[in-house]
């Protein structure tokens, strides 16, 4: 579904990312793993075009997407999740997730969605009228979430969806990452949180000063013993 | 629209129609010269609620807002004064002037579209300059804004016969220059509030929330921040425009140093003191700020002579001291203005 050949991300003259190949298959999700500064963010904003790549292309289902606006990105059906989550923080629960839904105009399918996420969510429910700027972290990261699947993407990049998150938050995230996997979407993780991304992905890669070091099923990837002693403090 | 049919917002509305019709000959009582001021109120109201489309809803910061007024001034000073020799009606020359500052804003936008707060405010600033110096000095070589002396003789507003300047009787009433100025003013206004309620609550309204909120994230769901950018722009500097061609009709004079800098701080003062991005709000700080001063021009000398028995204080530079005072203990006790729309209000209170 979302092929990335030999893209190459730098800022200035600090190489960021180092021509990456990497796939994610229709359903799948896939957890990109490093350490701080490894490339995982760059390489994300690239897809995103929230910056430029400076090599390499990017295709999404079959079509090339280097190229296009960000704004555009989403109505391809590829839906962002920042990292440090970008709710709008003067806008109530309700209205960032209404604002989620903006490419689309198909109202009573908006109100349906909107429910569906209440349901995901019931937190968000019983704050919907509450400006997301005063919810905690976690009740922040289940709302940029939502926001993302308001516009009914085909498939969801999220971006570090544990930083800053309290463990028992963190377990919450993921339990809904894996909810809205199982449901069949498509799913690019970022996670400097080895452990729990490759438990809830089904292949993995290992990034590193901006290059893929290591890649394969997440359960082998686990069990290796390079990644355990990087990663997983062993 | 339901809410306008309700016994209740009739009556309420009837009150402010009466009010408003009213308010030009209750002025009059003290002078035509109060006219001038409630008149130059509502100029700052139509200015503001402009500025309001930049500043409260996109959330960028214009210090230049007062280059589209110039732009609209001059517009209607060459086009119907006989410094050209050109007499075109004003239905003709207001829509110029929008469409001429509307390109001057998009002019300004694009370059800015990356720079966001202090930095914004900087640029802005010196194309606000930049605008008022070369009314300054485009009187030569060839002469097209006659320089400092600026364009006299404007032609007033007129539909046909009917001139805006001097004294005319209608139905047994005697209308003077300022009072039919007056009800243009508050016909147009009307206008833009109009425009800004219907503006707030559109799909471009919602994404100029969404940049103001977080420009990432606004790119993340589908907005042309760009585009919508510019549009803000754009909007905000076709209303100093007509604002601009009104004033110039009115006054019958346009010079440079009718648009200084102080004049977009102090409709950026009007924006943040009222409210930011709140129409209600906009519009009680630009009344307030309009009208203080003149209140105090005419209120502080008597004043002293009653309390004081002299004059201790030229009233000209009390004034302004007061005015000065008034708008920082407004900014203490109010941080989100006199008149702040709710979410701001939380924000900034910390209310949840």
């Amino acid at each position: 579904m979302l092929e990335v050949t030999g893209l190459h991300v730098a800022y200035g003259g600090i190489q960021a990312v180092r021509s990456i190949t990497f796939h994610v298959k229709q359903g799948e999700t896939v957890a990109l793993i490093g350490a701080n500064g490894a490339g995982k963010t760059s390489t994300l904003k690239a897809i995103s075009r929230v910056i430029d790549a400076v090599g390499g292309d990017v295709h999404f289902c079959g079509e090339k997407i280097t190229r296009l606006l960000p704004h555009d990105i989403i109505r391809k059906g590829i839906a962002l999740v920042p990292e440090g989550r970008g709710v709008f923080p003067r806008l109530t629960v309700a209205e960032n997730l209404a604002m989620g839904a903006y490419v689309r105009d198909d109202k009573a399918d908006i109100a349906l969605d909107m429910e569906r996420m209440y349901a995901y969510f019931p937190r968000l429910k019983e704050r919907a009228g509450q400006l997301a700027g005063t919810l905690s972290g976690g009740e922040q990261q289940m709302l940029a979430i939502g926001r993302a699947l308001m516009s009914r993407p085909k498939m969801l990049l999220l971006d570090e969806p544990s930083m800053g998150l309290a463990p028992i938050m963190v377990q919450k995230i993921f339990e809904v990452v894996r909810a809205v996997a199982a449901e069949g979407m498509t799913i690019l993780l970022i996670e400097q949180n080895a452990k729990l991304a490759l438990e809830s992905s089904q292949r993995g890669y290992v990034m590193e000063s901006g290059q893929i070091t290591l890649n394969g099923e997440s359960a082998k990837l686990l069990d290796d013993p390079k990644v355990r002693a990087a990663y997983l403090g062993e | 629209m339901k809410k306008w049919l309700n016994p209740r917002s009739a009556f309420g509305i009837s009150l402010i129609a009466i009010a408003l019709i009213a308010l030009p000959f209750v002025a009059a009582m003290g002078g035509q010269a109060w006219v001038r001021i409630v008149n130059f109120a509502i100029l700052y109201v139509f200015l503001a609620l402009g500025l309001n489309i930049v500043v409260g809803f996109a959330g960028l910061l214009d210090l230049g807002y007062i280059a589209f007024y110039a732009v609209g001034a001059y517009a209607y000073a060459l086009l119907a004064s006989p410094h050209f020799g050109l007499h075109l009606p004003f239905w003709v020359i207001l829509p110029i002037g929008a469409l001429l500052a509307c390109v001057f804003g998009v002019l300004l936008g694009s370059p800015t579209l990356k720079l966001r707060g202090d930095y914004l405010a900087i640029v802005t600033l010196g194309f606000g300059e930049i605008v008022r110096i070369f009314m300054n000095n485009l009187n030569a070589p060839v002469n097209i804004t006659n320089g400092p002396q600026g364009i006299t003789l404007i032609d007033p507003v007129a539909f046909g016969d009917f001139k805006f300047s001097g004294t005319t009787q209608i139905f047994g009433f005697a209308l003077s220059g300022p009072q039919k100025y007056y009800y243009l003013l508050v016909v147009l206004s009307i206008l833009v509030i109009i425009i800004n309620l219907r503006l707030q609550n559109s799909r471009i309204g919602r994404a100029w929330q969404a940049i103001r909120e977080d420009e990432i994230a606004a790119k993340a769901v589908g907005i042309n921040t760009r585009n919508v950018k510019l549009l803000a722009f754009a909007m905000g500097a076709s209303f100093g425009g007509v604002a601009g061609g009104v004033f110039a009709a009115m006054q019958g004079f346009v010079s440079p140093e009718s648009f200084s800098l102080i004049e977009s701080v102090m409709i950026l003062a009007m924006v943040v003191l009222g409210g930011m991005g709140h129409i209600p709000g906009v519009i009680l700080g630009a009344v307030l700020l309009s009208v203080l001063p003149e209140v105090l021009r005419y209120g502080v000398g008597p004043l002293q002579m009653a309390v004081f028995g002299k004059m201790l204080v030229d009233p000209e530079s009390l004034r302004m001291l007061v005015f000065g005072l008034a708008l920082v203990l407004v900014m203490r006790f109010k941080p989100a203005g006199l008149w702040p729309s709710p979410e701001r209000k939380r924000e900034l209170t910390g209310e949840a």
